[in-house]
């Protein structure tokens, strides 16, 4: 177990420490975030429509596509230079592979967050740091990485894979999707009441599809 | 299968009543209506350096990456020391070192990060030490910290021949391992395969260079269209013919 730890770490630590040294795929994914959350607190009326509603949708469209552009590139860049066979080629558990995938891309995409929310909070002038909204992002990110993880892999191999991974991804993806814009606006607007049931999902979700794509990794992956 | 067949020996100390390191029985291998490979039936035993030759299209690498476990054979039977890739995959992938056509190594990590990330994947036992050994046998200890970026396509071809042994592998799968080395780099090449071949390690290579492949090999698998055409010892080869029937006269 603690050798099987020890190599997940060491998938998420080679993609971190190469990504620290380039820059190329956080820079993006967080420029993208950032711009979303910009431009839709110019295209709504913040004034006139329900804020924490609106707000909670935007953020969500900002993490999720800025999410996205991350996961689908660094299954794209192993493929293209053929890395994705060294990793293979490993006497490890195909298992051990995808977590280690799945715990750089989350680290990833908790990073953009980590500036996006802050200034999403500031343009949209709402409360932010509220328990059961960061549990609610939080839930949300480990289930959407964990699938967009091995449907990024599923695409991978196709010619289109930019167009098919948001095709395949999204319609899976959408009771996450529902649920965090659902406990991010009633958090956000003060009505608390029904944000159990939906962190119930959330978590719900998270464990079944992490399971899932646990276990269908090695078939994914492989020709 | 357990993996028990070597337990208390290295991998790369076989015992004398070892299984074949390599052995396929019918392999072939299908890409829609086209067949790449038509029945290959192949024994290699512990020790052996076998040269896969043959013209582009033969066969040769398709043929190394259903041994390499990267692809699955359409019908026949591969097995790796006695382990079979569709029942004890783990057991056979530990055995093997491949160098193929890409070097999976990592551009933005020094020589040293990339052989300690693999060095973690295949549970090197004292890899700082192994890291420096293989990396000094390839020539490039006053690399070790350098990024793989910077390095010309033939040094990052010795560190992929210093990844594919830092586990000490009982079966090297060579793809053309010769290109984009100088003759220095060939000529570690060819020390590393009989220093392997030596310690009872197994080589199978594939080249386009007939005189590397007669040199380091001691015996010779001519590939035809998916078939094999040729396997003869190296001494008693013609070369005249084998260049003929490669296409180079």
């Amino acid at each position: 177990m603690r050798r099987e730890l020890g190599r997940i770490y060491a998938v998420a630590w080679k993609d971190l420490l190469s990504e620290i040294r380039t820059k190329e795929m956080f820079g993006g994914m967080a420029v993208f975030a950032l711009l979303t959350i910009i431009t839709f607190n110019f295209a709504f009326d913040l004034t006139g429509v329900d804020r924490a509603a609106s707000g909670a949708g935007a953020l969500w469209v900002a993490i999720s596509f800025a999410a996205m552009l991350g996961l689908g590139r660094s299954i794209a860049v192993e493929r293209d230079r053929g890395s994705l066979d060294g990793l293979l080629l490993c006497p490890v558990d195909r298992g051990v592979l995808y977590l280690g995938k799945l715990l750089s891309n989350l680290i990833f995409i908790l990073l953009v967050e980590a500036i996006s929310v802050p200034v999403f909070g500031a343009l949209y002038d709402l409360p932010i740091y509220r328990p059961t909204l960061l549990l609610g992002l939080l839930l949300g990110t480990i289930g959407f990485a964990g699938i967009g993880t091995l449907f990024a892999v599923m695409a991978s191999t196709t010619r289109a894979r930019e167009i098919l991974f948001p095709v395949l991804l999204f319609p899976v993806a959408v009771p996450v999707v529902i649920a965090t814009v659902r406990v991010a606006s009633m958090t956000l607007s003060g009505t608390t009441g029904d944000v159990g049931r939906w962190l119930n999902l959330l978590v719900g979700f998270d464990v079944v599809f992490l399971t899932i794509a646990f276990l269908v990794f090695d078939r994914i992956v492989e020709e | 299968m357990s993996d028990t067949r070597l337990r208390g020996a290295p991998p790369d100390l076989a015992p004398t009543s070892a299984p074949p390191s390599v052995r396929t029985v019918g392999v072939t291998k299908r890409y829609g209506r086209r067949g790449v490979l038509r029945g290959i039936t192949l024994t290699v035993q512990p020790g052996e350096r076998v040269a896969l030759l043959g013209p582009n299209g033969a066969g040769k690498t398709t043929l190394l990456r259903i041994l390499a476990t990267l692809s699955r054979p359409t019908s026949g039977t591969v097995e790796i020391a006695g382990f079979r890739p569709d029942r004890d995959a783990q057991a056979v992938r530990s055995r093997l070192g491949v160098v193929a056509h890409q070097s999976y190594l990592y551009d933005d990590l020094t020589a040293e990060e990339n052989l300690r990330f693999y060095a973690r994947m295949y549970a090197v036992e004292d890899a700082a030490a192994r890291i420096d050994e293989v990396l000094e046998r390839v020539g490039l200890a006053g690399w070790r910290r350098e990024r793989v970026r910077t390095f010309s396509r033939g040094m990052q071809q010795r560190l992929a021949l210093a990844r594919a042994m830092l586990h000490r592998p009982s079966v090297l799968l060579l793809d053309e391992p010769d290109s984009a080395l100088d003759r220095a780099g060939v000529r570690i090449l060819a020390r590393l395969v009989e220093e392997h071949a030596a310690a009872g390690g197994t080589t199978v290579l594939t080249t386009h260079d007939l005189g590397l492949g007669l040199e380091v090999a001691d015996r010779v698998v001519l590939l035809q269209q998916g078939q094999v055409v040729l396997d003869a010892p190296a001494a008693d080869l013609d070369v005249a013919e084998i260049e003929r029937r490669l296409g180079y006269r």
